[in-house]
C-alpha cells in the first residue's frame, strides 16, 4: 500500500494550486466578500488558462471531450480547488466547467446532441431536479410529482424544492412518479426543457449563503415527449442515486480543502498574536485545537480518497463516500469553528473568509443528504438485509 | 433613519417608477446609508428610496432585479447591466 503521491499527481496538485494562488485570490480581494461569480471577462480568460492546462471539463469522461483524469486525483484536485474564500460552493469559480449532477452520459444519441453536447461546449446548462417539499432526505418514497402517459407524451404535475440554478437553466433532469410503487421502482427521470408550458420557477429561496440561492418549481400539465426519458422507465431513481453517491467524494473533498486553508492561516497567525505579552502559539488551548484540526483533517482525506480509490477500481464504494461525506462535512465544521476562535473578533468579521465558510460549512451537514442518512447508508452496506 | 447595515434598496422617481435597484456589501463603506447616500448623488431622478436590511443581499439583489425584469421586461433604466452576476428567469406564482 503507498500513500504517496505518483509524480503525475504531484505535477496536477502543484498546478491547481498555483492557478489558486495566482489566479483567483488575486481575483477575490475585489470582489464581494460572498460573491460566488467572476465577471465575465476574467471567466473567460481564466477558462482558457484550465484549458491550456489540459484540465477543463472536469468530471466528463474522455470518450466525451474531458480530460482522462483517475478519481484520486479529481479528488485531489477538488480538495486544491477549494482553497479560497468561495471555494465551497464555487471551487474556482467554475473555471475548470464541467456538468454537475445534470450529467448525461446514458442518453441516447439524439438526447446527447440536443443537450450533453451542448452542455459541454458550454452552450446549456441543466439541473437536478430530484427534492421536493415532502422531503429530500428519502428521495424514492417523498416523490409526489406524478407523471401520466398521455399517447406518445407524459404530463407532468407537480413541484421541486431546493433546486439549484433551475432560473438560468436550458433543461432539467425532474424526476417523477410513474407507477403506483411508493417506492424506487416508480421513479422515471425525464429530461425537461425549460421553455416548455407548465414550467415555472415560482420563487428563489434564501439560505445562509448569501449569493447563492435554491429555487422552488412547479409543473402544470407539463407535456413531456416520451423521447424525453432518460435511461428506463421506472428506473430513474438508479440514476439519481448513482450521481448522488458519486457527488459525495467531490462534496467531502471541498470541505477538506476549506478545512486545510483554514488551518493554514491559523498555523500563519497564530504565532504573531500576542495575549499576555506571549503568542498564542505558546497557549496549550490554541496548540490542542491545531492538533485537533490536523487529526480532522488528516483523517477525513485519508476516508475520502480511499473512497475515490474504491471508486476508481470499480468496486462498490456506497459505504465510503457516505463515510467521506459524513466525516469531511462534520470535520471542515468543527476546523473552522475552531479557527474562528483563534482569530477572535477578526474570524467572524468579513474581512476574512472564516464567517463565510462557518455558513457555508453549516450547509453541507445537511446537503447531497444529512448526516444521519450518511449513517443509515452506512448502516445498511454493514447490515444488509438483516437490517429492518 | 438609514444605518450602516447589509441590505438592499430601490430607488424611485416622483411617479414611483423603480428607476435603480442596488445592494450594500461587505465590501460597502457605511453598508447601506453609505450606498443609499452615493446613489441618489448619482442619480438626481431618484426621489423615492426603500430599504431592506438583510444578510442575504446579493441573493435578494438579484432577486428584485428577476422580479422587475418579471414584470416590465427589462432591468431598472439606471442599473448597467450587472458585470459579475448572471440573472435568471422566474416566473412567480399568482
Amino acid at each position: 500500500m503507498n500513500l504517496e503521491l505518483t509524480e503525475e499527481q504531484d505535477l496536477v496538485v502543484a498546478m491547481v494550486r498555483r492557478f489558486v494562488r495566482e489566479e483567483i485570490l488575486p481575483l477575490e480581494y475585489d470582489l464581494d466578500p460572498d460573491a460566488d461569480e467572476l465577471d465575465a471577462a476574467d471567466r473567460a480568460r481564466l477558462i482558457e488558462k484550465t484549458k491550456a492546462m489540459g484540465l477543463y471539463g472536469l468530471d466528463i469522461p474522455p470518450a466525451f471531450g474531458g480530460p482522462d483524469i483517475d478519481l484520486v486525483t479529481r479528488t485531489l484536485m477538488a480538495v486544491e480547488m477549494a482553497q479560497h474564500r468561495a471555494g465551497l460552493y464555487a471551487p474556482c469559480y467554475g473555471t475548470f466547467g464541467g456538468a454537475g449532477l445534470a450529467q448525461l452520459f446514458e442518453a441516447t444519441d439524439e438526447q446527447k446532441d440536443k443537450y450533453l453536447y451542448p452542455t459541454l461546449r458550454g452552450e446549456k446548462r441543466g439541473f437536478f431536479g430530484l427534492s421536493e417539499p415532502s422531503g429530500g432526505s428519502d428521495p424514492a418514497r417523498a416523490i409526489q410529482t406524478k407523471a401520466v402517459q398521455d399517447g406518445d407524451d407524459w404530463i407532468i404535475n407537480g413541484g421541486k424544492l431546493w433546486i439549484s440554478g433551475a432560473d438560468k437553466a436550458q433543461y432539467g433532469l425532474v424526476f417523477a412518479r410513474t407507477a403506483n410503487d411508493k417506492g424506487r421502482n416508480g421513479v422515471t427521470c425525464f429530461i425537461v426543457d425549460t421553455d416548455t408550458p407548465g414550467f415555472a420557477v415560482r420563487r428563489i429561496v434564501h439560505t445562509l449563503r448569501s449569493a447563492h440561492y435554491a429555487t422552488e418549481l412547479s409543473f402544470e400539465d407539463m407535456r413531456v415527449p416520451a423521447a424525453n426519458i432518460l435511461g428506463e422507465l421506472n428506473k430513474g431513481f438508479a440514476i439519481a442515486n448513482d450521481r448522488l453517491t458519486k457527488q459525495r467524494i467531490p462534496y467531502a473533498a471541498g470541505c477538506i480543502g476549506v478545512a486545510i486553508k483554514a488551518q493554514e492561516m491559523a498555523l500563519e497567525y497564530v504565532p504573531q498574536r500576542e495575549t499576555f505579552g506571549a503568542p498564542l502559539s505558546s497557549r496549550q488551548s490554541i496548540q490542542w485545537m491545531l492538533v485537533d484540526n490536523e487529526i480532522d483533517i488528516k483523517q477525513s482525506l485519508w476516508i475520502t480518497l480511499e473512497a475515490a480509490a474504491k471508486a476508481e477500481r470499480g468496486e462498490n464504494f456506497r459505504k465510503e463516500a457516505a463515510m467521506a461525506k459524513l466525516v469531511a462535512t462534520e470535520a471542515g465544521g468543527r476546523v473552522v469553528d475552531r479557527c474562528m476562535q483563534m482569530f477572535g473578533g477578526l474570524g467572524v468579521a468579513k474581512d476574512l473568509p472564516f464567517e463565510r465558510w462557518f455558513r457555508e460549512m453549516r450547509i453541507r451537514r445537511i446537503g447531497e443528504g444529512p448526516s444521519e442518512v450518511q449513517r443509515h447508508v452506512i448502516a445498511r452496506e454493514l447490515l444488509g438485509s438483516s437490517l429492518r | 433613519m438609514l444605518r450602516g447595515n447589509l441590505g438592499v434598496f430601490q430607488l424611485a422617481d416622483a411617479q414611483q417608477n423603480t428607476r435603480y435597484i442596488g445592494y450594500a456589501g461587505g465590501k460597502s463603506l457605511f453598508g447601506l446609508k453609505g450606498e443609499v447616500s452615493a446613489a441618489i448623488e448619482r442619480l438626481p431622478a431618484a426621489k423615492l428610496v426603500r430599504w431592506e436590511v438583510t444578510t442575504s443581499y446579493l441573493s435578494r439583489y438579484k432577486e428584485l432585479l428577476m422580479l422587475h425584469h418579471y414584470d416590465y421586461g427589462e432591468l431598472p433604466p439606471d442599473n448597467p447591466p450587472p458585470a459579475a452576476i448572471t440573472l435568471g428567469k422566474l416566473r412567480p406564482a399568482g
